[in-house]
């Protein structure tokens, strides 16, 4: 195995943000747009990036304190008033501690609540195990009425906050902590349910289908690769509905796929990916996530080597699906 | 509002008419709860004919008053009120539970209008109901917002993180009604564990809090005109209730919180209850 992590490049003239500080610009223009918009922050305003919202409107911000359980089934009760909660903490904490909150008075109960899910994900680093949550995005694509947006870049995070506050019906926003390079810009367009083809190919031999900041780590795999063979990448943004459609398209196209995602491989978008090609196109299949393993303290970047999610094992992945497609 | 003599006697005999829905819906069921139903039916009696501002024909008024089931298990109470109330046909009562039916086993406000939200898994409704009064005083509604939980149901963690926030933010449109039957599925909720002093406990947590006898229909509606009469704290009812009143051989036995009567049984205790002519004797009277 590769053991080389490539390192994050930076666009020139270009400020790295992370996907936190883009959900916090989306809260500042929803604030003025719509007065129906608050936020229910445990007690984590600033690392949430709620905080200049709640500057800014403090009446429209409702701080609940370290009460994950009363901060899902409170946001319930203001939604069932009219208003449109966002509840933000760390993904481990929700869903991970309210999850039965969000299902029976959220999800079930058909309210229209955001939540927002920060620091998730292994590249929260040095906190380790307890605060990296792998198992969010599982937990809330099962249940039903509800969808799942993971976006790949700050960019792409105002954006999706803004569609799910448009969206009719609750939604689960997942946020890293970690600034990550910009792989989408200003005109990309977002909509919700539909993936987006970043890095397309005339006669693509593999398609790299890729979910949250990892699609930056799918695109330098992807030019790692760039004399080898030919590769796509799709960055799919919204887990929930999946675009079963455009993961086909891309599919169908290469012949062989991998799938990236900084979540536990069982339950996670591989998993997702897995069953709609096993059911409509079987193929060569790599998936690049955490595989039954809890996180532990170090470096973004040490941990994304640790447990196989850098541009490097992505690059391998591809070249083993490529293989395999190849010696079929 | 004072209760007059005469709205006492008819929600009395709303209270004996809902009972006797309650045992033939459980029957008909094969399944759900009695004891508590049967402990609730004057607490909800009053709340639907004479309490509440509502209207059957339009749930969804916006100025109504919320009613939250926090103890969703206890919802077939809350079905018998309603269809009583007028919101759906009483023979609508006998679906409960079954394939199809807007009655769910446990309440699910996108299938019935009128049920404000989902419950059943028990220590959310509170928060819920928070949610609902602090986003009534944020736009100056005026209506009221009621939440009512089971006794058993405070050893949820949920029900004090809601306890606390209802506290601090002093939300005096909010009041909380206790069904304190004492009896919980394991057990007597003293032994199962303890709750005692349940008073105190809320009291600390910045409440004003009202001991009154839950089958005394006078009782709760005074202690509910007080909670509105208070503006600095939010109000806690502990209702004292008898788990099964009115069915002799369902009182005070915890072993009826689970389960429904037999056909055999439940004609015995539709007996019972129509002997008492809607008067159900109030044990601190």
């Amino acid at each position: 195995m590769p053991q080389r992590n490539v390192p994050l490049r930076k666009h020139k003239d270009e400020k790295e943000r992370a996907t936190r500080d883009g959900f916090g610009d989306a809260l500042l223009s929803l604030g003025e747009s719509d007065p129906r918009v608050i936020v229910l922050c445990a007690d984590l305003a600033e690392s949430t990036r709620t905080l200049a919202f709640k500057e800014k409107y403090p009446d429209r911000y409702i701080e609940v304190g370290v009460a994950e359980q009363n901060l899902a089934a409170l946001a319930s009760g203001f939604a069932a008033m009219g208003k449109v909660p966002f509840v933000a903490s760390y993904a481990a904490f929700s869903p991970g501690r309210n999850y039965e909150q969000i299902r029976t008075t959220i999800a079930l109960n058909r309210q229209k609540v955001i939540i927002a899910g920060m620091h998730a994900g292994i590249s929260v680093g040095p906190d380790g195990a307890t605060h990296q949550m792998l198992e969010d995005l599982g937990l809330m694509c099962m249940l039903p009425n509800m969808t799942v947006i993971n976006p790949a870049d700050a960019l792409e995070a105002r954006k999706a906050t803004l569609a799910a506050a448009m969206h009719d019906g609750p939604v689960y926003l997942r946020f890293s902590r970690e600034t990550s390079p910009n792989v989408t810009t200003e005109r990309t367009p977002f909509v919700l349910g539909k993936a987006n083809l970043l890095l397309d190919a005339a006669k693509p031999d593999v398609a790299i289908v890729a979910t949250g900041t990892l699609v930056s780590q799918a695109l330098i795999a992807a030019k790692a690769l760039a004399n080898d063979f030919a590769v796509t990448v799709l960055n799919v943004h919204t887990l929930k509905p999946l675009d079963i459609p455009g993961i086909l398209k891309q599919a169908e196209r290469a012949g062989a796929v991998v799938t990236v995602e900084e979540h536990q491989l069982r339950g996670g978008f591989g998993s997702a990916v897995a069953q709609c090609l096993g059911t409509f196109a079987p193929m060569p299949l790599e998936l690049v996530g955490v595989s039954d393993r809890f996180g532990q303290s170090g470096t973004p970047s040490e941990l994304l080597t640790e447990y196989g999610l850098s541009a490097a094992y992505i690059a391998a992945a591809a070249r083993k699906a490529y293989h395999r497609k190849r010696d079929a | 509002m004072s209760v007059t003599d005469a709205q006492v006697l008819r929600i009395e005999t709303m209270a004996a008419k809902i009972r006797a829905s309650i045992i033939e819906m459980l029957v008909a069921a094969g399944s759900g709860h009695t004891a508590g139903p049967l402990g609730m039916a004057d607490v909800f009696a009053a709340f639907y004919f004479h309490i509440l501002n509502h209207n059957p024909k339009k749930p969804e008024w916006k100025d109504r008053d919320r009613l939250v089931l926090s103890n969703g298990h206890i919802v077939p109470v809350r079905y018998a009120t309603m269809a009583h109330a007028g919101y759906f046909p009483v023979k609508e009562l006998l679906t409960l539970r079954k394939f199809g039916s807007r009655l769910q086993g446990h309440p699910e406000r996108t299938r019935l209008p009128g049920l404000e939200t989902t419950s059943g898994p028990l220590g959310s409704g509170l928060s819920q109901a928070a949610g609902m009064a602090y986003a009534a005083r944020m736009d100056n509604q005026k209506m009221r917002v009621y939440c009512f939980m089971s006794d058993g149901e405070q050893d949820a963690g949920n029900i004090w993180e809601a306890a606390m926030f209802v506290g601090a933010n002093r939300l005096s449109n909010l009041t909380a009604i206790i069904d304190r039957n004492n009896i919980q599925i394991n057990g007597m909720t003293e032994s199962v564990m303890p709750l005692e002093p349940l008073r105190s406990k809320y009291q600390a947590f910045g409440w004003h809090v009202l001991d009154v006898d839950g089958h005394n229909i006078e009782a709760i509606c005074d202690a509910v005109d007080e909670a509105k009469a208070i503006y600095e704290k939010p109000t806690v009812i502990i209702a004292h209730t008898i788990p099964g009143k009115g069915v002799s051989e369902i009182e005070f036995d915890y072993r009826w919180h689970g389960k429904p009567p037999s056909a055999q049984e439940a004609a015995v205790f539709l007996r019972e209850l129509r002997s008492l002519r809607g008067k159900v004797r109030g044990e601190h009277e």
